[in-house]
């Protein structure tokens, strides 16, 4: 097998000891020019004994679970509770933030949560805020059942990629805010499916680093939304200056005295 | 003497530099010759290459237990699942087979790359479905440990199918199955609270397909349905590879060369009924290495015949359809190849980025291509029209007379449109009923087929891998049924006829 071993830092967050908020994104897209010397070490030993490969591959395999079992669906919280607690505390587990009709923002505290989130069966759920939430197309779900929610941000998930953004068309009748800065896996191609959100007014899309074209994506989904307003790149960013106006430039700049 | 010998300690840079410049010559052939004894000892000692009458490196092997003809999505999928479900691990030898490692004429990678649950059989629609969860986790399924994730560049934006007035209560009943594969049930603007696995299919009113995408003209259309998840289209070279290398770290070989006959042996045998009955058995395959006259016999205990356009050709040399007609014997794949074109053009003022798949009643289709205004198209000719498939190049003036106009029909802004690429690829097109043929041979009691999807194999790839992994393994469909496609239908004349072709 002759692939190259060096791994796309921009999509590998998994494969990289699992990261948990932003801080752990960062970490990924670390600069080729640093490979931590334990990783060298194992994929040598990996290479040359089945015994390592087997345990390398059973670590991966911890890690793909421990997201699976994050976004598992609580189905008796559900049934028991209705589904705006049911998502409720699922983003509360997740370390994310909740806005209840009405109320107050619900951050996770350190003891535990808040022991009135039980009492909230009937008020539907406002607003989420999943930032640096371990969210992928399976957690989707306790999100999608939450159908009066009007502001969701998205912020530097790393799971969440093309396949989530194709599901969010079930919040179109109420979602008003959405925001996706800053997630590792989304491209354009997910951005193209964000049409069907015609109640959409605010759309921050900066800071993708999977999409190719930051400047003119910005204005295709600008042509696709035509009421919202999409904070993003700006237009003219991956626009380079033509030959004519570069010398025009250097020729006009004034010659210090 | 002392100072040599610390020299030639101290490592081969200043080896070279110390000694070089005193004896230019004799330090490389020294080298050298370290080097092929070295060589010698390590093809002797077991586990080495040498073999002492000849070296057959280039070979394929002489015994395989499962040897696959042909090395598209779907060979290579069925290689996946064979080594995913086996119940020991190695405990099958697979061969995969493959005439062309560049993969010039093979349909996987010439293919438009769309992914779709609107059909109309039940199979299909479940067979799509599974290979949708696949395609999206497929960095789970084919995860090889340190090699980069896997990027598909899938575009989750939908098939738009038009129907016109006579189509439109074959559409509403099409997606009525579509949705009951699960049971989905929900309606343009609306959504229920029941989810299941099911297709995301809405039905759209010529009024609410205008609303949504005004660059349509919606004359002629009675009835529209969009796909709203799980469809669009996707890079299936990436596709192909991700699974090249996956199934080469499980333990699969690989052979670059052409199947040229099959040794079998024939048992006359009598049913409960009386009938005589001749059953056959492929013992040999004999494979001919590439630009070259050397074959060799590879003995193996089941053959998988996954040739794409050309597994006609394989199945009549396997004897397949040799007999008097009408009856089993005589019964031949009909799977032949057609050529189909596709053409990428660009349109300054066509659809912007929501645009989907968007497949007319006429035939023609077209979708978005990149962020650039391109677009990929083209139009599956009627019987008469079929052109010669004997090469793939590409006839121009078809997308002049029969592709434009609809086009433009559809979307007024494609009347201004400049072809910049044309390609042609292969369907392996199922000549019966335009569906795939899965499953065992009736009569060949050790041959398989995975082949004859007539342009929808590459989207179903990864079920009817798992299927006919199934089958081999289990003896039986286990997840999904596929008795509809079995061979034997040729001989009983049941056609699983599908409604929605491309």
């Amino acid at each position: 097998m002759a692939a190259p071993r060096a791994s796309l830092r921009l999509v590998a967050p998994v494969w990289n000891g699992g990261t948990s908020g932003i801080r752990g994104l960062s970490r990924a897209v670390d600069p080729e020019g640093s490979p931590r010397k334990g990783r060298t070490l194992l994929r040598f030993l990996a290479d040359r004994f089945y015994d390592v490969e087997a345990v390398r591959e059973y670590l991966l395999q911890k890690q793909v679970l421990k997201v699976l079992q994050k976004n598992r669906s609580f189905t008796y919280i559900k049934e028991r509770y209705g589904p705006y607690v049911a998502g409720a505390y699922f983003i509360l587990k997740q370390g994310g933030a909740v806005k209840f009709q009405d109320k107050e923002w619900m951050r996770p505290n350190g003891r535990g949560l808040s022991g009135e989130l039980w009492k909230l069966r009937e008020v539907p759920v406002e607003a989420v805020d999943a930032s640096g939430c371990a969210i992928n197309y399976q957690g989707l779900d306790n999100l999608l059942a939450l159908k009066e929610l009007q502001s969701l941000s998205l912020q530097c998930c790393p799971h969440v990629d093309d396949w989530c953004l194709s599901r969010l068309h079930q919040l179109a009748n109420s979602l008003r805010e959405l925001s996706l800065a800053g997630c590792p896996r989304i491209s354009e191609r997910g951005l193209a499916c964000l049409h069907h959100l015609q109640n959409l007014r605010r759309l921050d899309i900066s800071d993708l680093p999977a999409v190719s074209n930051p400047g003119l994506t910005q204005i295709l989904v600008e042509e696709m939304l035509p009421n919202c307003e999409v904070l993003g790149a700006d237009w003219a960013q991956g626009l380079k200056l033509g030959p004519e106006e570069q010398t025009r430039d250097t020729a006009s700049s004034p010659i210090p005295a | 003497m002392l100072r040599r010998a610390l020299r030639l300690g101290l490592g081969p840079g200043l080896l070279g530099r110390g000694l070089g410049t005193h004896r230019e010559g004799s330090t490389l052939a020294w080298d050298g010759k370290v080097s092929e004894i070295k060589k010698k000892i390590q093809s002797i000692l077991p586990g080495g290459a040498w073999s002492p009458l000849c070296d057959t490196s280039h070979l394929p092997p002489e015994h395989s237990d499962v040897v696959i003809v042909g090395g598209g999505v779907l060979g290579l999928s069925v290689a996946y699942w064979l080594k995913r479900l086996e119940k020991q691990q190695g405990a099958i030898r697979v061969l995969v087979v493959e005439r062309d490692h560049t993969y010039s004429q093979a349909s996987t990678v010439l293919s438009v790359g769309g992914i779709r649950q609107q059909f109309s059989l039940p199979e299909n629609i479940q067979l799509s479905l599974f290979s949708v969860e696949f395609l999206r986790n497929i960095n789970e399924y084919l995860a090889v440990v340190d090699d980069p994730p896997l990027d598909l560049q899938f575009n989750p934006s939908g098939y738009l199918f038009l129907a016109s007035e006579e189509g439109a209560t074959i559409m509403e009943n099409n997606v009525k199955v579509q949705r009951k594969q699960g049971g989905y049930v929900g309606s343009w603007g609306q959504t229920s609270d029941v989810k299941e696995e099911g297709a995301k299919v809405c039905l759209m009113s010529p009024e609410q397909l205008q609303k949504k995408f005004p660059w349509i003209n919606t004359e002629g259309v009675a009835l529209a349905s969009y796909g709203l998840e799980n469809e669009g289209w996707f890079d299936p070279w990436c596709l192909l590879q991700g699974l090249r290398r996956k199934v080469q770290s499980m333990g699969v070989l690989f052979c670059h060369g052409e199947v040229t006959r099959f040794v079998s042996s024939s048992n006359h045998m009598e049913t409960t009924s009386g009938e005589k009955v001749t059953l056959r058995r492929i013992h040999e395959v004999h494979v001919k290495v590439d630009r070259s006259q050397e074959y060799q016999p590879v003995e193996c205990a089941i053959v998988v015949i996954a040739a794409g356009a050309w597994s006609g050709q394989i199945a009549e040399l396997a004897g397949i359809g040799k007999g008097p007609p009408g009856t089993l014997q005589g019964t031949r794949l009909p799977v032949e190849p057609r050529k189909r074109y596709v053409y990428l053009w660009h349109c300054p003022q066509g659809p912007g980025l929501e645009a989907p798949l968007v497949a007319d009643p006429s035939g023609a289709y077209f979708r978005r291509e990149g962020l650039g205004n391109n677009y990929l198209g083209g139009y599956s000719p009627t019987e008469e029209e079929e052109p010669d498939p004997g090469n793939l190049e590409v006839d121009h003036d078809f997308f002049q007379e029969k592709v434009w106009p609809h086009l433009a029909r559809r979307v007024p802004a494609f009347e201004t449109l400049k072809v910049r690429r044309a390609w042609a690829g292969y369907y392996d097109y199922n000549t019966f009923d335009q569906n795939g043929v899965v499953g065992p041979h009736p009569l060949v009691v050790n041959m398989y087929f995975a082949t004859g999807f007539s342009g929808h194999g590459l989207q179903q790839a990864p079920a009817v891998g798992r299927a006919v992994a199934e089958v081999m393994l289990e003896g039986r469909f286990q997840t999904i049924d596929l008795s509809p496609f079995l061979f034997s239908r040729f001989y009983l004349g049941e056609k699983a006829q599908e409604h929605c072709i491309i």
